[in-house]
């Protein structure tokens, strides 16, 4: 408790960028914490039809209004970002366990290995991501699985890149040749030299690719690839909600279409300010 | 080759294609090449410091990395102690990093911005498996010390970032040391360091080399430092030596019109010295278009028509001076008047 | 003599930075007239840099002239707004930079560098006449006036520095700055760049100052020197008596420090510590940690100027004329 007392003290003491990761963590903390306990805070089970009026606007029975088939929206809007957030975490992790070994070793090894991932990589970095991943899911079919895994396709690229210009600009660096001279084996300089300098770069990607993919993962829900009809979705309400927008009722797209913003926000905030942060803190000396 | 003879180099090239687009690829006759080193020989004795010195793009650098097998040449031989190492692979060459070390110029760059101090210093004996654990923080307490960066457990705890330059060139001179080399490779160590602090780090050089039996490789642009500190000197020019001797004669008899040239240009602080004004006609011509003949001869005011020619090979003028000069035995008589 | 072109009047420059006040430029005077060259000496840390930048108001954010003033030709330049000090940069006083690699702009030609300048201090002047100055300036300063239609990158650094000084002083400023001019260039270079920008002092009549960390270039070039370290003034006289007669410690252990390629068997001594973090200087002298022949004072009180010669000022209660011995 204490520490993470300290580090936002030190957060804060950073300037703008600081106070940019703080605010990303917190808002995306209170999202996260609150889906997780959803099912013990829900006033409603947020699948139950019928529990309040057909479209009703917001009352103080129903804070959020309630959808076409009396599903209560503060229900569905507090648990809608499980589904959400679950493909997030298991699209980027997967990219970060595929794309950064890939990174490494295409650059690391050079030559016509490196040309050819590389090739690979910007052929599917050049689709443009949405459509790339309706493609896919199309293919694999419906579900949280298949739609982070369409997701991590489309962005291991993203991964790739950042990691291997690091790589090669860091490769470049007396201490590497400095460490060659030593004699240490290339497993070695990868690992201990290379590595640890090229981390702060994964982390700002990963909170980007985050943000990236809860829009994507709406998107794709949006358009009828995502989840099963039962679950709460933001996704899946937004898509619902537009269609009841004609008629007038605007809280269906409206809050879950806020929460979105806002978990996507909170990672981008995260994401820049981080990059701020993590950028060289090389100190030259001169006046 | 002697026992005297701790390293020989003959013949060295290092050639680098000049990188064209794809067109240019594909329909080029010729390749270009930037010769950054072109044909240097020279040998350095056991215990001497021998300097290598000339301005920037003479190629001084790339040799020194060269010899420590840093970046390979495009021809020509290397031999350790006898040896010839320009062909060492993979356990040979780990082998002979341990007799051969290098300490770079950047004191910012050439330390792991993620590793202590007290780790990279003692990461060579990780990597050849040398010493662990207290041994190992033991013989880099040792060193720490030796170099003057004390207390020793002060230090160790280091990120470079918390370090001045020259402490953190100390540093690199541990890590140099740590293996206990015959052999170093000083790539102008004090370049990059405030002048009142320049002093010091040479000074410890020259202690290191007494207590530890040590021969330098030592490359500069500064004829200053270079005059303070070497035995024997070869001044570059366009990726070759032009002159080699020791230290006293090519400072009070310079032969080749470039030394020359170079000598007079260095500032001296002394606001009553009447300066040698040497006019050099022109720029440094591109490494990838060296003039025909005498590299130099497109800025030599004295400068003939057999000139352009032939390149003019190292010529013994007097023992152990070598000029690379066609008519150097007439000029040299007429330069040393001047 | 004269009426000094610039003088400087106990500058103080402070950076505030989120970690703290610093102190780059610390109480210093100094004055300089037509066709005299100042040379100020330093280390990093030192504070000739912001020295110089605050000469002509370009202090960079978050610093700020805490104390003192600058006067150029009697106007104190200080209080000038910035439209002022836009008019006076470049026809009055105008600056070097250090890096000639990439202080021209790489995708205007050499002559637009010229027009751009000319036109915006003197407008009414045509596009082909200034190109025209352009054309004898480059020759002025040894580059081939074709040159005015090529590209940065097609010179090499030494002529790009010579750009550079051209453009310095295509208005007839009074006072030139310059930042370590020759710092990225080989020594031979570095020597014809000295040459021009002396010579253009006399042919112009203009104040030259000297900004480097390398005290033989001053040596030999500059009427007066003026040495910092961490932010003041330590010791400033003319360049003859700081080479025979240097009195502050740290003078003395700069000249016994730099190799003089002159002297045979040269025996250097170096100047032990390094120098201080600004944001905790020591308390008293500055010098004090690094100082062989400090005493108690010096740990207490910070030394004021004493003057040692007509024009010989250092700042070390050594001198103090009535100290007890």
């Amino acid at each position: 408790m204490l520490s993470t007392l300290l580090g936002i003290r030190s957060l804060a003491k950073r300037g703008l960028a600081g106070w940019l990761v703080l605010f990303g963590c917190i808002i995306t903390g209170a999202i996260v914490i609150m889906t997780l306990v959803s099912p013990l805070i829900v006033p409603h089970n947020p699948s139950t039809i019928n529990v309040g009026p057909l479209l009703s606007p917001p009352t103080s029975q129903f804070p959020l209004g309630t959808d076409d088939i009396g599903r209560d929206m503060l229900s569905r809007v507090i648990a809608g970002g499980g589904v959400m957030l679950q493909v997030a975490v298991v699209s980027v992790l997967a990219c970060v366990l595929v794309g950064v070994p890939l990174g490494l070793f295409a650059s690391h090894t050079g030559g016509l290995v490196d040309r050819f991932v590389s090739l690979i990589m910007d052929s599917i970095y050049a689709f443009p991501g949405l459509i790339l991943a309706i493609a896919i899911a199309l293919v694999l079919g419906r579900g949280v699985i298949n739609m982070a895994l369409s997701i991590t396709v489309v962005y291991i690229p993203s991964y790739f890149r950042v990691i291997r210009s690091q790589v090669l600009s860091i490769k470049e660096l007396p201490y590497v040749e400095a460490a060659n001279a030593a004699g240490a084996k290339k497993r070695t300089i990868l690992l201990r030299y290379i590595l640890p300098n090229v981390l702060p770069s994964i982390v700002v990607v990963a909170t980007v690719n985050f943000a990236d993919a809860i829009l994507t993962a709406a998107g794709l829900t949006f358009i009828g690839m995502g989840v099963p009809v039962n679950v709460a979705d933001w996704g899946w309400d937004l898509s619902n909600g537009q269609k009841l927008l004609a008629s007038g009722s605007w809280w269906v797209i409206a809050f879950p279409g806020i929460m979105i913003i806002l978990l996507a926000l909170g990672f981008s905030f995260m994401g820049e300010g981080l990059s701020e942060l993590l950028n060289p803190r090389l100190e030259q000396e001169g006046d | 080759m002697s026992q005297d003879e701790i390293l020989r180099v003959e013949n060295l090239t290092k050639y680098y294609p000049v990188e064209k687009s794809f067109l240019e690829k594909a329909f080029a006759r010729s390749k270009h090449f930037v010769k950054a080193v072109d044909n240097v020989s020279f040998t350095v004795k056991r215990g001497e410091i021998f300097t290598l010195a000339g301005e920037s793009g003479c190629g001084k650098t790339t040799t020194g990395k060269i010899v420590v097998r840093l970046i390979s040449p495009t021809s020509g031989k290397i031999f350790f102690n006898n040896i010839e190492i320009t062909e060492l692979k993979n356990e040979e060459l780990r082998m002979l990093k341990r007799k051969m070390q290098i300490i770079f110029q950047d004191p910012y760059a050439s330390f792991n911005p993620r590793m202590k101090i007290g780790e990279t210093v003692g990461h060579p004996l990780t990597i050849h498996g040398l010493a662990e654990g207290d041994e190992k923080r033991k013989r880099v307490a040792e060193l720490l010390d030796r170099v003057g960066l004390t207390p020793a457990e002060k230090f160790v705890d280091l990120y470079p970032h918390q370090m001045s330059g020259g402490q953190r060139q100390r540093a690199a001179m541990a890590r140099s040391l740590i293996l206990q080399p015959e052999f170093i490779v000083a790539d102008e160590p004090v370049s990059m360091i405030d002048v009142s602090l320049r002093t010091a780090i040479v000074d410890l050089m020259l202690n290191l080399r007494k207590d530890f039996g040590l021969t330098y490789l030592f490359i500069t642009h500064d004829l200053a430092i270079a005059k303070y500190i070497s035995d024997r000197i070869g001044i570059m020019y366009l990726g070759r030596i032009v002159e080699l001797g020791d230290k006293e004669t090519i400072f009070s008899n310079p032969i080749h019109p470039y030394t020359q040239a170079l000598l007079a240009a260095i500032p001296v602080p002394d606001p009553d010295r009447k300066r040698k004004v040497t006019e050099l006609i022109g720029d440094v011509p591109s490494a990838i278009n060296i003039p025909s003949g005498c590299r130099f001869h497109t800025r030599c005011r004295y400068a003939k028509h057999e000139c352009g020619k032939e390149e003019p090979k190292l010529v013994e003028v007097s023992s152990g001076h070598f000029v690379a000069c066609p008519s150097n035995s007439e000029l040299g008589s007429k330069f040393a008047e001047n | 003599m004269a009426s000094p072109l610039l003088s400087v009047n106990e500058l103080t420059v402070e950076y505030w930075t989120r970690r703290g006040r610093v102190r780059a430029v610390d109480d210093v005077s100094f004055s300089i007239s037509k066709s005299e060259t100042l040379g100020v000496v330093g280390e990093s840390g030192s504070g000739k840099s912001t020295l110089g930048l605050s000469l002509i108001g370009l202090v960079p954010f978050p610093g700020r002239i805490t104390k003192g003033k600058v006067f150029l030709k009697d106007k104190e330049v200080c209080t000038m707004c910035a439209e002022e000090l836009r008019n006076l940069r470049g026809t009055e006083v105008c600056y070097v930079f250090q890096d000639p690699m990439t202080s021209l702009n790489p995708v205007k030609k050499i002559g637009s560098h010229f027009v751009e300048l000319i036109q915006t201090h003197e407008p009414k002047v045509s596009k082909e006449e200034a190109l025209e100055r352009a054309r004898k300036l480059l020759k002025d300063v040894g580059i081939q006036p074709e040159r005015v239609n090529d590209y940065p990158h097609q010179l090499s650094g030494g002529m790009r520095q010579r750009v550079m000084i051209a453009l310095a002083i295509a208005l007839n400023p009074s006072v030139v700055v310059a930042d370590e001019p020759t710092t990225a260039l080989d020594v031979i270079v570095q020597s014809k760049i000295l040459d021009l920008l002396h010579s253009l002092r006399d042919s112009y009549g203009m104040a030259l100052i000297l900004i480097t960390h390398d005290l033989s270039i001053v040596m030999e070039r500059s009427n007066k020197i003026m040495i910092m370290y961490a932010g003041q003034m330590v010791e400033y006289a003319p360049s003859g008596e700081v080479y025979s007669n240097p009195e502050h410690p740290y003078a003395i252990g700069l000249l016994k420090s730099i190799p003089n390629i002159e002297l045979s068997d040269q025996k250097l001594e170096a100047i032990p510590g390094s120098p201080p973090d600004l944001l905790n200087p020591p308390t008293g002298c500055r010098f004090w940690p690094r100082c062989n022949q400090a005493f108690d004072r010096c740990q207490k009180e910070t030394p004021p100027l004493f003057k040692t010669g007509p024009e010989h000022y250092v700042r070390c209660f050594l001198y103090d004329a009535e100290r007890e011995p």
